[in-house]
């Protein structure tokens, strides 16, 4: 693997935190593989991953089935985008990587997939204010670390593929509970190639201090990526986990279709971040849904900039009670991008609680969709929801969706939803402009004003780069 | 053009319109999934049909003909069906349905007259145009036009071509409209010529009667510049009994020229064990301004459509609703505020108070079209729950394709406030009566968007009265 050719597609700005800056992704090594699995998707491709990863026979079962629920469905275009036809399943990759075991320090990483990471600032952020950190190119992770302060407290991080070999009891316990290999077209076809993701287990009563991050990086043309994440915290415990991910820009169009899976024992508390920048030719359909016992706490904070397509709708089934889910959404979708996001709360038990407040930038012919679901079956008392969705319509060509479902049944609860859709005031730009700033800056201004009660709630090394991606995203926006 | 009633159809041969009633016992009825998607309306229905109406114009047959064979083709609504989505579709059979034959005694039948001033009123029962008196001379001198359906396309064809189902169905009835086009013979059709204000409502009201009864109401309003009316029209069943296995599938089309003002009320109180579609189109151009507010109480399963097209600067619409929901009803309301033209404003605010183990879906859709610029529409759906086993599903909509609009919309599942029955509660009122008054309360924030107050109290009256009928 000595012999890599460096393919800079364009050159990056100054380094930044990871998954931001949409040019700071677009550059790509070429890599050999020693792991393909070759083109298109049939039993052969299935049983070729399962091999290479010398999987247990009910996981390979379990896969072959997911293939075949995949194939059954069809695709949801009576709802959702008929984009969604453009993709062609025959011409995927669904498994490339150098091997299946993750390196557990920087130097024994190979030299050109350190490099990818080292330029995305990977290991420096490690540094700075990570608990722990996995990085996975393609189909497997390459780096996978874990302080030792954090491993000693009984925390498990390892990629998912490694948590099947070493922990499948509490693997097998809760994988494809939370989100049934069945749910949707895409979660089944995750379900059959999974590959990478991370395994999280945090045991009864342990804070971890620290943000534990995943950094996932697609590195080859027509390749699809379907990382597997499933994080249990145990009684009482609290998490935050972010995580990060970029591509370079191809004129074919990659997959990326993940699950996560999140448990929240009683009175857990856990944070997940997201915070997706991929390349505008990189269809994202993700299903992310948690598990909320006793008086416990799910909050996603989910940001979303880059891609063609984004489908991907957090939720949480509030199962024990006073259990409280959380959603926090941004999203901007410039030219030729579709964001359509949301969220999902099911409450299933007494005095559970949930609120999503989602925010979209239209910018150009951009088009963002709220999509969203409350659901109060009956039988149960003092549910409550709130839900507000914001829409921010930068040019006169760019477009907005709002389209919720909400269930409620039975008179002791309180349920309520509101969502509007403005311009930038141009009294504001005018101003901001008077005081000396260009239309861009004011515009900037004001679309930060706009996120901004959202973004503070965000650790701050990430809040700081949003910001200044969208000051890069609005200054070609007007004039 | 005053002579009504016995323009209607000429003698049928009512029993050959009868689905017989041996071939529903000897098999059993097919599944949904199965079923003929027309079912009781066969091929021999509708050729029974064409044959009692060779008194009117071909190009009416021939809209007719298409219009059957649209409803042939189309599918039942499915579960999978985004526009059906909540909806108990399973619920939607054609089976026991069939064009009544009109007893006797039905003839004379008339709903309890609403008590308020009316310019005329037209009464049909069973698809047929009771005899009404004459249109008062004032109103003829004007030009105002007030006659049963059939009377229209026979005298005023040019204008009714023009009107009549003008704009697509498109909120996912689109079989029941065809339906309701094939078999329709009655619905009023109203028009008022330029400049011409009149200030009590014109009534039309719809009577089906005896087991399986099917009506297809079809009324038409049209107002041209500047014209200002008011419109009612009642669905009723004069028997309250249990199983009445009406169907209904009605239908309007109203107009509101440059600067016109339109006021229309939808009364549905059909029997307990109705199936009933209403489909609401309208269109409101240049300055005009429509309200039109749609009481729902009626029916075991009933859905109502309604698509505002704002076409013309200056256009608003006011749509509103109000629904009491008790046993086991559903009610399914499916909207669209179409912005069509800049500087157009919509308001729509629909109510639901549910008890027992009632449904009600409320669907709305706001769409601004790329070039209406300064749109200001709002969308409002309140849900108040009364019972553990109620159930509000809420998809309000917003499609926005220009960015210099004002968009919101808001939806609330809730019930009685305690702290507003604390309060009258500590002022010496009893719960029961406390609550009461905090739903009528609930529904008068409606009510008092309209003008005429004689037609608000008996509006009020009517709600009332079905509510305190329900509640013990």
């Amino acid at each position: 693997m000595a012999d890599t050719d460096i393919l800079e597609t364009q050159t990056a700005a100054a380094s930044s935190v990871a998954g931001i800056d949409q040019s700071v992704g677009d550059f790509k090594y070429d890599v050999k593989y020693d792991f393909d699995a070759g083109t298109g998707l049939s039993e052969r491709t299935i049983r070729y991953i399962s091999d290479v990863k010398k999987e247990a026979p009910w996981i390979r079962e379990f896969r072959l089935n997911a293939l075949k629920t995949f194939l059954a469905k069809p695709l949801p275009t009576h709802w959702a985008t008929r984009d969604l036809e453009n993709l062609n399943f025959d011409k995927i990759r669904y498994y490339l990587s150098q091997g299946t075991k993750p390196k557990r320090t920087w130097d024994e990483v190979p030299a050109d997939i350190k490099k990818t990471f080292e330029r995305l600032g990977i290991p420096e952020q490690e540094r700075k204010f990570l608990a722990g950190v996995e990085a996975q190119f393609d189909s497997e992770a390459a780096y996978s670390n874990i302080k030792e302060v954090v491993s000693k407290q009984g925390v498990i991080f390892v990629n998912s593929s490694e948590a099947l070999r070493t922990h499948p009891e509490i693997f097998r316990k809760w994988f494809g509970k939370v989100i049934p290999t069945g749910d949707n077209k895409f979660s089944a076809l995750n379900s059959a190639v999974f590959s990478g993701g991370s395994f999280i287990y945090v045991p009864p009563g342990v804070k971890v201090a620290h943000p534990l991050q995943a950094y996932f990086r697609i590195n080859a043309e027509n390749f699809g990526q379907f990382e597997r994440t499933l994080i249990i915290v145990d009684e009482g415990s609290e998490l935050t986990y972010m995580e990060g991910c970029t591509a370079p820009k191809f004129s074919t169009s990659t997959l990326h279709s993940a699950v996560v899976e999140l448990v929240a024992l009683k009175g857990a508390k856990i944070q997940y971040i997201t915070v997706q920048n991929w390349a505008p030719n990189v269809y994202n359909l993700v299903t992310k849904r948690g598990l909320a016992h006793e008086e416990a706490e799910i909050k996603w904070i989910d940001c979303n900039i880059g891609s063609r397509l984004t489908m991907k709708y957090p939720g949480v089934v509030l199962k024990g009670r006073k259990s409280r889910g959380e959603v926090l959404s941004i999203a901007l979708a410039n030219d030729g991008q579709h964001q359509d996001t949301g969220a999902k709360m099911v409450h299933a038990a007494d005095e559970t609680t949930s609120s999503i407040v989602a925010k979209s930038i239209s910018v150009g012919q951009g088009r963002s969709t709220y999509r969203g679901l409350v659901h109060i079956p009956r039988r149960l008392k003092g549910c409550k929801n709130n839900t507000e969705c914001d829409a921010l319509l930068i040019n006169t060509n760019s477009r907005t969706d709002t389209y919720p479902a909400i269930t409620v049944r039975g008179q002791q609860h309180a349920v309520q939803h509101e969502a509007s859709v403005s311009k930038v005031s141009e009294e504001m730009i005018f101003y901001m402009q008077s005081r000396g700033l260009t239309e861009a800056q004011a515009m900037s201004l004001a679309v930060n004003g706009f996120v901004n009660d959202l973004v503070r709630q965000f650790p701050m090394e990430y809040s700081v780069e949003l910001k200044r991606l969208i000051d890069l995203e609005m200054e070609s926006s007007v004039g | 053009m005053a002579e009504t009633g016995k323009s209607a159809c000429a003698p049928q041969n009512l029993s050959a319109l009868r689905y017989p009633t041996s071939e529903i016992q000897m098999s059993a009825l097919p599944d949904i999934q199965t079923a003929a998607p027309t079912g009781a309306f066969t091929p021999d229905v509708f050729a029974s049909h064409l044959a009692g109406l060779g008194h009117l114009p071909q190009w009416w047959l021939d809209r007719k003909r298409e219009a059957w064979n649209r409803f042939s083709a189309l599918p039942l609504p499915q579960r999978t069906d985004e526009l059906w989505r909540f909806s108990s579709v399973q619920g939607i059979r054609l089976e026991r349905a069939h064009l009544s034959a009109v007893p006797g005694q039905a003839l004379a039948l008339r709903p309890t007259p609403l008590d308020f001033a009316q310019s005329a009123s037209l009464t049909f029962t069973n698809n047929r145009a009771l005899p009404a008196g004459s249109l008062p001379s004032d109103l003829r001198e004007k030009g105002v036009i007030f006659c049963p359906l059939e009377e229209a396309l026979t005298q005023h064809a040019d204008l009714f071509r023009q009107h009549f189902m003008a704009q697509p169905v498109n909120l996912g009835s689109e079989k029941f409209a065809a339906l309701n086009a094939a078999l329709t013979t009655s619905g009023a059709f109203l028009y008022v010529p330029r400049g011409v204000e009149i200030a009590p409502p014109f009534v039309a009201a719809h009577v089906a009667s005896g087991e399986g009864a099917a009506v297809f109401p079809h009324t038409i309003v049209v107002l041209e510049d500047n014209a200002k009316a008011i419109l009612v029209e009642s669905f009723s069943s004069p028997e309250s009994s249990p199983a009445s296995g009406h169907f209904a599938a009605g239908q309007n089309d109203l107009f509101a020229g440059p600067g016109s003002q339109l006021t229309y009320v939808g009364a549905q109180d059909w029997s307990r064990d109705a199936l009933a579609f209403q489909l609401n189109s309208t269109v409101v151009q240049r300055d005009a301004r429509v309200l039109s507010l749609n009481i729902h109480l009626g029916g075991r399963q009933s859905r109502h459509e309604s698509h505002s097209r704002l076409q013309g600067p200056g256009a608003h619409s006011e749509m509103l609703a109000l629904t009491v929901a008790h046993g086991a009803q559903e009610f399914d309301q499916r909207t669209l505020q179409s912005h069509q033209a800049p500087h157009t404003s919509s308001n729509l605010l629909y109510k639901n108070a549910l008890l027992d183990q009632a449904r009600t879906i409320f669907s709305g859709l706001i769409i601004v079209d790329p070039d209406a610029q300064k749109t200001d529409a709002y969308q409002s759906n309140r849900n108040l729950l009364l019972s553990d086993d109620a159930e509000a599903n809420s998809l309000p909509g917003l499609e926005i394709q220009a960015n210099d609009v004002r968009c919101s919309h808001g939806a609330t599942s809730s019930h009685v406030d305690e702290e507003q029955m604390f309060y009258l509660e500590s002022r010496g009122i009893p719960p029961v009566v406390a609550r009461e008054l905090l739903v009528f309360g609930f529904f008068e924030e409606v009510l008092n968007k309209l003008e005429n107050e004689e037609l608000h109290a008996t509006l009020r009256e009517l709600i009332q009265t079905k509510f305190k009928h329900q509640t013990p």
